[in-house]
């Protein structure tokens, strides 16, 4: 009777807890599962897709694709190999992209501001339709309308820049062409990734516990002072990822840029001067007449663009998943 | 001295006041009569004990005077003519059942209230002899002369505690000489200073809730307002917080005028020379009787009042 007890008291063990799922949540849990195996398979697909029909190319090539900046049929009559390289336009991606964040990040963190916070109301409604609607809007409309309505003006402005910045290497002008630059593309770019960036900056603005905002007001805060202190912190991280994600969209952007940009293979630092590129645009200026070989460097190309784009947008998500645990 | 119920030695606490106002000596006196060892806690003794150094205000330290106050939300009439004064010097408690309107009253006095979108309101604020409405008023410079202590403490996380203390300067544009010594001197007035002096550049979350609360006092110090607004300042706090913030409470009335809003008799008999019963009975919220703490909770005029002071309802 009393060894029973003793063997009874054995040492504690943590106890597995299970439970038994009812048969309609199995069901759901299967479809919403499916579902999401969709998107990572057809991600998957893609890439391999891409890196299967350029692998050759890459191999060719070797670490040249990446830092060569010649894009070269082969010419059988001087015995001159195929010389394929992604690097200026790699380059000239980077360019547009970080243009396009100067430019674009402030104009929305500046829009989103004034919607959440100056704005009287009968206008934030209609402004954040009309918000949402540019990022709705082709990127072809925005292409023509940067070349017929944007580059006159921004021409205007990047001859001002020069006049007076061209001490700054990146100002400096070899010859005077401004039209069909980085910098024009930077600012078509930027427009079109305003509305993104305006609208989740203004999702994270909204957010801001009213106890810290009140906290500011009842210290004599001003509205500016009040945003300093507490949305710009507060909403810092959702800002960051917002213009991550549109910096993703800026660097994949492909129809706008090949209509406002002059393709040239060449890494030219200044970004006034009509010359530059990016990957995707050299991809669909490419893509018509391309032979077996150099088809298989454009996909080569576009697995490059899709890392590139893939590891933006990670980096999007992972800082604005941080700042929502926060 | 004996003293049962206050653990924390309230001596210590008085040497380090680095204030000396004339205030002061009156302050102690009236610190006397809450130090007489009450073991019997009926409210109208707690309050009784703090009678001895109350006598009527002079007229001529009105700081703060509501006059003819109605406040609407939308359509909702939820304030109907409250007029009270507020003496330099001294604690005024607002008592009342919830919803009868004694948040709302508060945050008229700093103009909080007008963040409200459906907000309304008529009468006036007299600070200073001006009414704080008038048209041309800067209103961040009322809010620096009339602070604010939430229910629930709310420094700002990005900040650090010292951060914290002096938010109110930079969110005010204030430029100050000795910044070390002021950020002293508040924590210390706020009764936290011991606490936190060797951890000055930690987050002000790392707190926990009432230190969270007496920095948020000390942050409202830090700009040298007249007057004081605390809303349930101790609602989300343990008693052993709740004690140390009435303590500040006591020791800050020397120099400035309070407004608390308490849900607890035994704290406004506690802590206040002034009480106002607020109630709203279906209607918009009143202002049933005010007066002496001592006499709100030993002989009211009103039954209503007797009736929610006895805990017959509310
Ligand atoms: N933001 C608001 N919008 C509409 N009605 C409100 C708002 N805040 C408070 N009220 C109403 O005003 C009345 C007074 O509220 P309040 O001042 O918070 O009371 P108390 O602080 O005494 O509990 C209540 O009836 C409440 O429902
Ligand atoms: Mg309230």
């Amino acid at each position: 009777m009393s060894s029973d007890l003793l063997e009874q008291k054995s040492p504690p063990v943590p106890r597995v807890i299970t439970t038994k799922p009812r048969f309609t949540d199995k069901v759901f849990r299967a479809v919403v599962t499916s579902g999401g195996m969709v998107s990572l398979v057809l991600l998957g697909l893609i890439g391999f897709f891409l890196i299967y029909n350029g692998f050759e190319a890459i191999q060719n090539a070797g670490l040249s694709f990446l830092t060569g900046f010649d894009w070269a049929d082969a010419i059988p009559e001087i015995d001159q190999p195929a010389m394929y390289g992604v690097g200026a336009m790699l380059f000239g991606t980077i360019v547009t992209g970080i243009l396009a964040m100067l430019f674009g990040v402030p104009i929305a963190v500046g829009t989103a501001l004034f919607l959440s916070y100056y704005a009287p109301e009968w206008l934030k409604k209609p402004m954040v339709v009309v918000v949402d609607v540019m990022a709705a809007i082709p990127s072809i409309v925005y292409g023509l309308w940067g070349f017929f309505v944007l580059m006159p003006h921004a021409e205007y402005w990047a001859k001002l820049i020069h006049k007076y910045l061209s001490f700054i290497p990146i100002f400096d002008m070899p010859a005077p062409v401004f039209t069909r630059s980085p910098f024009i593309a930077g600012l078509v770019l930027a427009i079109m990734i305003m509305p993104i960036i305006t609208a989740i900056s203004r999702e994270v603005f909204a957010q801001t516990p009213p106890e810290r905002i009140q906290a500011a007001y009842a210290l004599g805060a001003t509205k500016w002072s009040m945003i300093k202190a507490v949305v710009f912190p507060y909403g810092r991280g959702g800002v960051v990822g917002g213009a991550m994600l549109g910096l993703g969209r800026a660097l994949g952007e492909t129809v706008a840029v090949y209509t406002v940009l002059n393709l040239v293979y060449d890494i030219r630092i200044e970004i006034l001067l009509s010359s530059g590129g990016n990957v995707a645009s050299m991809i669909v200026n490419k893509f018509g007449e391309a032979d077996f070989v150099e088809l298989q460097a454009l996909m080569a190309a576009g697995f490059v663009l899709f890392i590139v784009t893939l590891i933006v947008n990670f980096i999007a998500n992972f800082i604005i998943n941080k700042t929502a645990r926060e | 001295m004996s003293h049962q119920d206050n653990p924390n030695s309230t001596n210590d606490r008085e040497a380090n006041m680095d204030q000396k106002t004339q205030n002061q000596a009156r302050d102690t006196q009236r610190r006397d009569a809450t130090r007489r060892p009450v073991s019997s806690h009926s409210l109208a003794d707690v309050a009784n004990s703090r009678l001895s150094s109350v006598g009527v205000p002079s007229g001529s330290s009105t700081g703060l005077e509501a006059r003819g106050i109605h406040a609407w939300f939308g359509s909702k009439h939820v304030l109907e003519d409250i007029s009270l004064d507020f003496f330099t010097g001294t604690v005024t408690a607002l008592i009342g059942p919830s919803g009868c309107g004694k948040s709302t009253f508060i945050r008229i006095l700093n103009r909080m209230h007008e963040f409200i979108p459906t907000a309304a309101l008529a009468g006036q604020v007299i600070l200073d002899g001006k009414d704080v409405y008038d048209a041309g008023v800067d209103v961040t410079k009322i809010r620096l002369k009339v602070g604010m202590v939430f229910q629930k403490p709310n420094p700002f996380p990005s900040m650090t505690i010292r951060e914290n203390v002096l938010s109110g300067l930079k969110l005010a544009q204030i430029k100050i000489e000795n910044a070390d010594e002021l950020l002293e001197s508040c924590l210390r007035r706020a009764g936290l200073w011991d606490e936190v002096k060797d951890r000055l550049n930690e987050y002000g979350g790392a707190l926990s809730g009432g230190q969270q609360q007496r920095l948020c006092i000390a942050r409202s110090l830090a700009v040298n307002p007249q007057v004081l607004l605390m809303d349930e300042p101790c609602s989300a706090l343990d008693p052993g917080s709740t004690l140390r913030i009435e303590e500040t409470i006591r020791k800050l009335s020397a120099s400035m005028s309070i407004v608390i809003v308490t849900h607890n008799m035994q704290q406004a008999a506690r802590v206040s020379d002034f009480t106002g019963f607020f109630l709203a009975d279906g209607g918009p919220g009143r202002l049933i009787e005010s007066g002496a703490t001592n006499d709100i909770f030993t002989n009211p005029k009103q039954q209503r009042t007797e009736d929610y002071v006895s805990g017959r309802f509310g």
